[in-house]
């Protein structure tokens, strides 16, 4: 009986074996990509050998000899590419942080708006959603960006709506308080009440889970904020001088300049990605069970913290995940501007390739910052994902 | 008796009832929301009168450019003037009812199947012709039908062909990629996993410029294909991954029953992949798989950035015309009203999809 049992294993064939068999799927997946690979690699070589092109990033090094029409650190024609990739990069971060700060408040509201008891706000709200979110987000930055050029007149008849603000066809302009030393003081005791602000709010959280006993850490806090620059002001002796744009030539001078570029920009992806921000809140909002306010209100909690203390908690959770991929795609969506002329990282990218011909480099180049802005983005939002998490036994 | 007749007979009072009772418990519910709608219909009134009178009254239709230019409103001459190139691009003038009608096949086509529960084989090969006369009809040189060049290929046409091709062609690409995903053999986990973050952490654009730029590096000497074909290619490989992490969801939405009822059968992976698992994963998916043809519906727009005339890019071409400068609201507004019928009907058809799923599901 033993000898002629034999071991089951034996008798199948080894490549009817499970094991075996997704052994040699992998390797002839891993044999086929890296075929392709060297092929595609060697192609290159050729090419490039035969257009003279170099290849290697030395050309990080060269200089430029483009002008960059917007830019946050000193940039001119003679630097090298790097430093205009770098100013690109910025442009970049710039326009795509300060549009996730206003679409996120946008979308909020726009939310919150079509869930309104008021039958005008609600289908207004809807209609908002519809339309922003079925029109191509390149279609609304070209419209915008025609409006700025076509609507608004020139420099010389500027529209005025509030005094020191100028819209026309270059731009917004609006001024600024002058040079004064008061200024980056204030800078500075905001920060200073900022952290201040920050261990005050910690400190009254662990005593009232210690204690029970509240604090008004929030109304404090906010006059700290307030406050600690504002009387930093008075000190420095109160300057109010104001640095007011004037027509010089054809253009104004002085001031703070928001170009249509920029403005166009930052409105399209606001106004394109709010509408699908204010369809995640809602439906975060819609998640949350009745039960739950009625529950919070018969505790004998006011309408204000069943808000803040259950309701928004909850839908919070339901609500960062699609909106981090929201935010992602904003930033990705900001790659559009090459299609208006904000100089941001594509396009400063588009004309180095155009200029060196190196254009694997320069797509690989590409990829890594938007890949790199991604990671960082999400690393940030599970981290606070995490936090705000369910803790469950 | 009497006195429960009585109480029958007392009606609601006038304002809680009726138009009345609406407009108060709809509009006037509260101090602050009667105070947004007066607000609002303040706004409306002021605004509302200004945009018919520029859009409508004082609005030419008809004329020339230069007509426009003397007109006090809307100059809708610019869409009426210039609808065969806006709508078909460079395509030969006298051949523009080919692409016309591969557009009205494609779009009965897909009205035709849009109730999930008719697709069978029939409807299938159904397609395989349907595909078959609009490649010809936009090709051309059979049937003495003169050819035409894919480069001419352009407005309305190559916007439709981009989207619908490059979720067609994506689509066993993603589900394959998805599978890969869920594999447990590493290395194909390992190549799933990179492809799709690395094509979902970057923006169309990318891909279109390595399209452009690329590609043509990538290819022996001696090869080239045409630009519209890289872009495709571009779109697809975009799409692809996108397509992957929607499958993955119907994937991961299937009970674990389900493939250990179809091991036990003695069913292998793929029979247990393609007779079990995917049709029932694949249809859950179907409403978010719209939401990814809308979008990619709408990222076609981005081929303006390499010289493609796509609808939006022939609008900004007849802008570019000296008669016509200057009209770009209303042009953009006959793009826009395009893009969102098409991305309206289609975002619709996947509510009424969900909800007739969740009607089913619930009804077992």
């Amino acid at each position: 009986m033993v000898t002629t049992n034999e071991n089951p294993a034996a008798k199948t064939r080894f490549w009817n074996d499970e094991k075996t068999r997704g052994i040699i799927y992998q390797v002839v997946t891993a044999a086929l990509v890296a075929f392709i690979g060297y092929y595609l690699i060697s192609n290159v070589q050729d090419n490039m050998a035969k257009q003279s092109i170099a290849s290697g990033f030395g050309f990080l090094e060269k200089e430029a000899a483009f002008e960059i029409g917007e830019k946050s650190i000193e940039y001119s024609a003679a630097d090298s590419y790097g430093r205009a990739l770098v100013v690109g990069v910025i442009n970049t971060l710039k326009v795509s942080l300060i549009g996730i700060l206003l679409t996120t408040i946008l979308g909020t509201i726009i939310g919150v708006c079509t869930l309104s008891s008021n039958w005008l706000i609600s289908k207004l709200g809807t209609i908002y959603v519809e339309v922003f979110q079925n029109i191509p987000v390149l279609l609304q930055l070209f419209f915008f960006y025609a409006l700025f050029y076509e609507a608004f007149p020139g420099p010389r008849q500027a529209l005025n709506p509030i005094s020191g603000v100028f819209i026309s066809n270059r731009g917004i302009d609006f001024a600024i308080p002058a040079q004064h030393l008061a200024w980056s003081y204030m800078v500075n005791a905001f920060l200073a009440a900022s952290v201040i602000t920050f261990f005050m709010v910690r400190w009254a959280r662990k005593r009232q889970e210690r204690t029970g006993q509240q604090f008004p850490s929030f109304w404090l806090g906010l006059g700290l904020l307030a406050g600690l620059p504002l009387l930093t002001w008075v000190v420095c002796g109160a300057p109010t001088e104001l640095d007011i744009p004037a027509l010089k030539g054809f253009n104004f001078q002085g001031g703070k300049n928001i170009s249509p570029e920029f403005s166009a920009l930052l409105f399209g992806l606001v106004l394109y990605t709010a509408s699908f921000i204010a369809q995640i809140v809602r439906a975060g909002i819609q998640s949350i069970s009745h039960g739950q306010t009625e529950a919070a209100m018969s505790i004998g909690l006011k309408t204000k913290h069943v808000l803040s203390l259950v309701i928004f908690p909850q839908a919070l959770r339901v609500i960062i995940p699609p909106l981090t991929s929201q935010l992602l795609n904003l930033t990705k969506n900001s790659s559009l501007a090459v299609a208006i002329g904000y100089p941001d990282f594509v396009q400063v990218a588009g004309t180095t390739i155009n200029q060196t011909g190196q254009a694997v480099e320069g797509v690989a180049l590409m990829m890594v910052v938007y890949l790199t802005l991604s990671l960082l983005t999400s690393v940030f939002m599970n981290w606070y994902n995490k936090k705000i998490a369910i803790i469950e036994r | 008796m009497s006195t429960n007749s009585e109480v029958a007979n007392i009606k609601p009072p006038a304002i809680d009832v009726g138009v009345l009772g609406w407009v108060r418990s709809h509009l006037f519910n509260g101090t602050l929301n009667s105070i947004a709608t007066i607000f609002l219909l303040l706004v409306g009134v002021k605004f509302i009168p200004q945009f018919i009178q520029w859009a409508f009254i004082d609005s030419v239709w008809f004329t020339s450019g230069q007509e426009c230019h003397e007109a006090k409103g809307a100059c809708w001459s610019v869409v009426t003037q210039n609808i065969r190139f806006n709508v078909f691009g460079y395509y030969p003038y006298e051949h523009q009812w080919r692409p016309l009608v591969a557009m009205i096949i494609l779009i009965s086509m897909l009205v035709y199947s849009r109730d999930w529960k008719k697709w069978n084989r029939r409807l299938g090969y159904l397609w395989l012709f349907a595909l078959f006369i609009m490649g010809l009809l936009m090709k051309g040189g059979l049937f003495g039908l003169v050819s035409v060049e894919s480069t001419k290929w352009s407005g309305l046409p190559l916007t439709l062909l981009l989207s619908f091709f490059g979720i067609l062609a994506s689509y066993p690409l993603g589900v394959a990629l998805a599978l890969g995903r869920q594999s447990t053999m590493p290395v194909i986990k390992a190549f799933s996993v990179v492809y799709i973050e690395l094509i979902r952490g970057v923006p169309l654009i990318t891909m279109l410029f390595m399209s452009s730029v690329m590609f043509p590096l990538f290819l022996p000497e001696g090869v080239t294909i045409d630009k519209v074909l890289r872009a495709q290619v571009a779109i697809i490989i975009f799409t692809a991954a996108y397509v992957a992490e929607v499958v993955r969801g119907g994937l991961q939405a299937m009970e674990k029953g389900q493939a250990e009822a179809a091991e036990s059968l003695g069913l292998n992976y793929f029979q247990k992949m393609r007779l079990v698992i995917l049709p029932q994963a694949l249809k859950i998916v179907i409403p978010p798989t719209v939401g990814i043809l809308i979008s990619a519906f709408k990222d076609t727009s981005l081929v303006v950035i390499i010289a493609l005339y796509d609808i939006l890019n022939t609008t900004k071409s007849i802008l570019n015309v000296p008669e016509w400068t200057g009209f770009s609201t209303e042009a953009y507004i006959f793009v826009a009203l395009i893009y969102f019928f098409f991305c309206f009907s289609m975002s619709r058809y996947s509510r009424h999809v969900e909800a007739e799923l969740e009607y089913t599901t619930e009804n077992k």
